[in-house]
Order: C-alpha cells, then structure tokens, then sequence
C-alpha cells in the first residue's frame, strides 16, 4: 500500500518541538488521505488516536457482544426438540466463540491485549450489545435470534467489511459469511414452527412479537442522539446512519415475516409509496437506553454468568501457563499453543 | 402420554448412546469454559460426538425417537459418559479415559469389514483429536500448579470405578476385548505419568457399575439429565421440529 509506505517513512525522529509537530501534521495529512482514497489503514501505519481509541471501542463491543451473545442461544443446547436442531445450534454457539476470537484477535492489532479487553468488560467498563439482555424463554426465541438478532448484526456488519481499518473489515468478511448462515438457519426453524402445529405457530408468533422491537434497537439510538455517529462516517468506520441501516432492516424483514406467514407487532407498519420505504412505529427508546444502563431483564445475570465462568477457570489458565513455563522448548503436541493463555 | 419405545440392546445402541450422551454432558459448558479456545474445542467434541450419535441411531431406528421417547432404563451408554461435568479436570479425565477407549475401539472396528467400518474409519479420525486435546489438558493440569495437580489427581480417582464397564463385550461387536483393555490401561497409564500422576489404586469397577450402563441402570444424576433434554420433544408429541 503505497500511502500506508509514506505514514511510516513520514515518521522521522523529530529533533524539537515545531519538527514534532511538523511531522505529526504531515501523518495527519497522510492519514486523511488514505481515509479519503478508501485505503486501508493497517496496524503499523500512523493513526490518530481518537481513531484507535474509537475502533478497540467498537470491535472490543463486538467481540464481548459475539460471546455474551453465546448464552442465551447456549440456554437451549440441552434442550433441543431434535438432533438436527441440537447440532445446528451446538455449530452456531461454536462459531460465535470463533468470532469473538478474530474479533480480539482484531483489537489486539490495536495494541490492547484480550485479558485488558476481559478485565473492561467483566468490570462494567465496556459493553456488549444490549439484545442479549432479553431472555430466551422458549425453543422459538432461537429462531426469532437467528432471523432477526443475526438479521440486524448483518445489516450493520455487512458495510464494515469496507472499513476502514483492514483487520476490522476482515474479521467481518469472515464472520460476514458465518452470520448469513445462521440467519438462514434461524429463518428456517421459525418456517419448521410456523408451518407446524397451532402451538408451534403461536410459539413462533410469540418470539417475534418479543424481539422485533430489541431487533431494532440494535441499530442504536436515533442519528440525532448518536454520539459517535459523525467522526466514525468520517473516518470511513461507518459507512451507513443508524436510521439509515434501520430503515433498510425493516425493509428486508417485511417480506420474509410475510413468507414465514407470521406479523410484526407493530400497527403503523405499512409501505410508503412517496419514500419508496416502510414507515414503522415509534421505538420505545426509554427501554432502549434503560437497558443500555444495566436494567434489561438479564443485564446482570449475563455479567454474573461470564464473570463467574472467567473467575472459576482461573485456576485453568494459570496451569496451563505453569506447565508451558516449566516445559518451554520442548514441543508438547499438536494444540500446545492454543490454549490461548499468555504466560504472565 | 407417549408411551417408551422398546429396543433391544445392540452394539448401535451401545456406542450410540455413549456419543449422545457425552455430546449432552459437553454441550452443558457452553458459555462458561476456562478460556475462550475452550468454548470452541468443548463444542467441537460435542458436535463430532453428536454427529457419530446421529448415525448409530440411525442405524439402530429413528434417531429422535431413540433420543427423546426412551426412558432412563432403556439407555444402554456407560455410567462413565453420563457423571456430571464437575470442574475442569472432571470434564478431561473423563475425555480422557472415554476418547482413549473410543479411539483404539474404531481403530480396531475400522480395520475390519463389519458394519461398522465406515463409521469407524470416520470417526477415528475426529476420535483422534479429542484423545490429543484430553491428554495435553491432562499433562497441563497434572503438571501444572498445586492446585491444577491436585484437582486432576482427585477427578481422575473419582472416575477410576467407572472404566472396567468400558470392556465388558457388547454382542455384535467383533473386538478383542481383553486386549483392548490391555492397550487403554498403557495408553492411560503412560499419559498418567507423563502428567506427574499416579494410577488410581481403586477397583476399576464395583458390583453394581460393571456392565451397568449397558443393561440399562445409570446414576442418579442421569435421570434429570435426560428429563432436560427430552423435556420439549415429549410436549409436542408427534410434532416436527
């Protein structure tokens, strides 16, 4: 990457103030132009460092949404009406737990470790996208999750797989893919209920009517009242408005409820000839931000839940890095060294 | 009320039921494993485990009505793959004795020409993962910390009494079973050793446990284990999902 070639060589030791500050003006300058050349920025090129900031933000958000997203779908592995569904769902909750891998894998390049990234989330200081904090009360909430919840991450991911940070925009290539599936999976479960029994059909149509609304606020508040918004379109993270992408949501999921013979529960849903788009109803965003602050259903009872699981596997981990310590250079077999423990 | 489906103990069942119901135990710690590449590895077990179970059920009737309409007695797995997950060294003794088992079994099964070579030749190839990763956690644990050593000292002994049922021969498979038993207790004996841990000294079966599994009588903990997992199929009898 040519641009990428001129921050680094842009970078020369400085030998006073006004040559430091020269030198900063002239990476600002690449960096802006790379931005606007839709350029990738990679990990060791110059960056600002509200840019780097804002992108360990995002992606640590993601990757503690992809494993705190494990459990409520992992609520109903033991559960399973059938052994196909068990699978299905057993590879879906295994392949969010591989995204939360690229995803810190990702941050990392950022120059934060994983265990940093664990601390902020175990300790309330970042976050995790708020829909996980409804509960799956039954067998059709993993459908209404796959359709909808996988629906909506799809919306918003799908354009940052042209971020502007390469190792971002790839991890969601990958993960991108994977995602699809498993909305086409869940889409598939609620078709299986919908089409069955007249209580498979009213589970079904009781899911939907409990996540349609979440679903919708995963896009985040309303442009006017998003924080972030501006500099990170600037910035080329994001590519699309939150009202923009919501918009889009909505009118993806119209037809398919229609096809899955179920309704969205919302009385002022109805296509709008002049816009060319669905008009929807009015998002309860009390609910929205009372969730973001830690009172959903479930806020406490996820934390609790992982906390617990980072806290009784400590004893794992420090093993682990005891018995690498003790038998470093030697080659202990094929998976030493993913263990993913790093020795203190 | 759904009336239980009778079935005959048969070799199908046997090595079926085992891979259904570890596959169950190890779905159990989704979400709450030590380290993240651990959710992925557990999940991975438990999916190959479900996808052996798939296709021995299959062979034996229909597969959901084998998992879902039999009733505790009717289950002819191993008390050894249905003992609660218990810590982390609990879950790997236990992967440990049961995927050495299963590993030098369908190797054997898989050199052979019954029906259950193509199944074999599949699986050993999984199997063969699950033995690696049960042994690696196993010299880490044992010869890790105090308290790692420790732990895996105790699940290992606490186990021990269910692995002599492991080789009791099940009708309509062609094995040497006396030296299958032989190769298992070198194979586990060395990774004992080799993770500074002693061979347990205890029976490797009581009266009860030898054999039990097979014919149908389990531990305690197994009957609520399979009313959480039959629970939702049973309530929507004839149902499709």
């Amino acid at each position: 990457m040519a641009t990428a070639a001129a921050h680094r060589t842009a970078g020369t030791p400085a030998h006073d103030a006004s040559d430091a500050a020269a030198g900063t003006d002239a990476r600002q300058a690449a960096f802006d132009a790379a931005v606007a050349a839709d350029e990738r920025i990679e990990p060791r090129d110059w960056m600002p460092d509200a840019y780097r900031a804002t992108l360990v933000r995002q992606i640590a958000q993601h990757a503690h949404s992809e494993i705190i997203g494990m459990q409520p779908e992992a609520n109903w592995i033991t559960r399973a009406p059938s052994l196909r569904r068990k699978a299905i769902l057993m590879a879906k909750v295994q392949d969010e737990a591989g995204h939360g891998l690229y995803l810190y894998s990702a941050a990392e390049t950022l120059g934060t470790s994983r265990e940093e990234l664990l601390d902020k989330l175990h300790s309330g200081r970042q976050k995790y996208s708020s829909i996980f904090n409804y509960p799956t009360l039954t067998w059709a909430d993993v459908g209404a999750i796959g359709w909808l919840v996988d629906g909506a991450a799809i919306t918003n991911q799908v354009p940052l797989c042209r971020c502007s940070y390469g190792p971002y925009a790839r991890a969601m290539v990958r993960v991108c893919k994977e995602e699809s599936f498993h909305q086409r999976q869940g889409y598939e479960l609620l078709l299986a209920l919908s089409r069955g029994t007249p209580e498979q059909h009213a589970m079904a149509q009781d899911a939907v009517n409990r996540w349609w609304w979440p679903s919708l606020m995963m896009f985040g508040p309303p442009d006017d009242a998003s924080q972030h918004s501006a500099q990170s379109m600037a910035w080329k993270i994001k590519r699309h408005s939150n009202d923009e992408l919501r918009q889009r949501f909505v009118d993806i999921c119209v037809p398919q409820a229609e096809s899955l013979g179920l309704t969205l529960p919302d009385p002022d849903l109805k296509w709008n000839e002049e816009r060319g788009h669905h008009d929807f109803g009015a998002i309860d965003w009390t609910e929205f931000w009372d969730v973001l602050k830690g009172n959903g259903p479930c806020n406490e009872q996820r934390l609790t839940q992982r906390r617990r699981a980072h806290d009784e596997g400590a004893w794992v981990r420090e093993a682990a890095a005891a018995h690498a310590a003790k038998h470093s250079g030697e080659h202990t077999g094929a998976v030493a060294g993913r263990t993913g423990v790093k020795q203190a | 009320m759904t009336a239980t489906v009778p079935v005959p103990t048969t070799a199908a069942l046997a090595l079926g039921d085992d891979a259904l119901v570890l596959s169950h135990r190890l779905g159990e710690w989704a979400g709450h494993a030590p380290v993240l590449e651990e959710e992925v590895a557990l999940a991975n077990i438990a999916l190959d485990l479900l996808g052996q179970a798939r296709v021995l059920l299959s062979m034996a009737g229909d597969e959901d009505e084998l998992a879902f309409l039999r009733e505790e007695r009717a289950f002819t797995n191993l008390q050894l793959v249905e003992q609660p997950n218990g810590d982390f060294a609990h879950t790997i003794a236990r992967q440990l004795y049961f995927s050495t088992y299963q590993h030098l079994l369908y190797a054997e099964l898989a050199r052979g020409d019954g029906r259950f070579a193509p199944l074999a030749a599949k699986a050993v190839k999984e199997v063969a993962y699950h033995r690696d990763h049960a042994e690696q956690w196993t010299l880490r644990l044992g010869d890790g910390t105090d308290v790692s050593h420790e732990r895996m000292r105790r699940a290992c002994e606490a186990l021990w009494r269910f692995t002599g049922e492991m080789f009791q021969p099940v009708r309509g498979l062609d094995v040497d079973w006396p030296g299958l038993e032989a190769a298992w207790l070198d194979a586990v004996s060395d990774v004992l050793r080799r993770a500074t841990l002693t061979v347990p000294e205890g029976p490797r079966s009581g009266a009860w446990a030898a054999g039990a599994g097979r014919q149908g009588l389990h531990t305690e903990p197994f009957g609520r284990m399979l009313a959480e997992m039959q629970h939702l199929h049973r309530s929507h009898p004839g149902a499709s999902w």
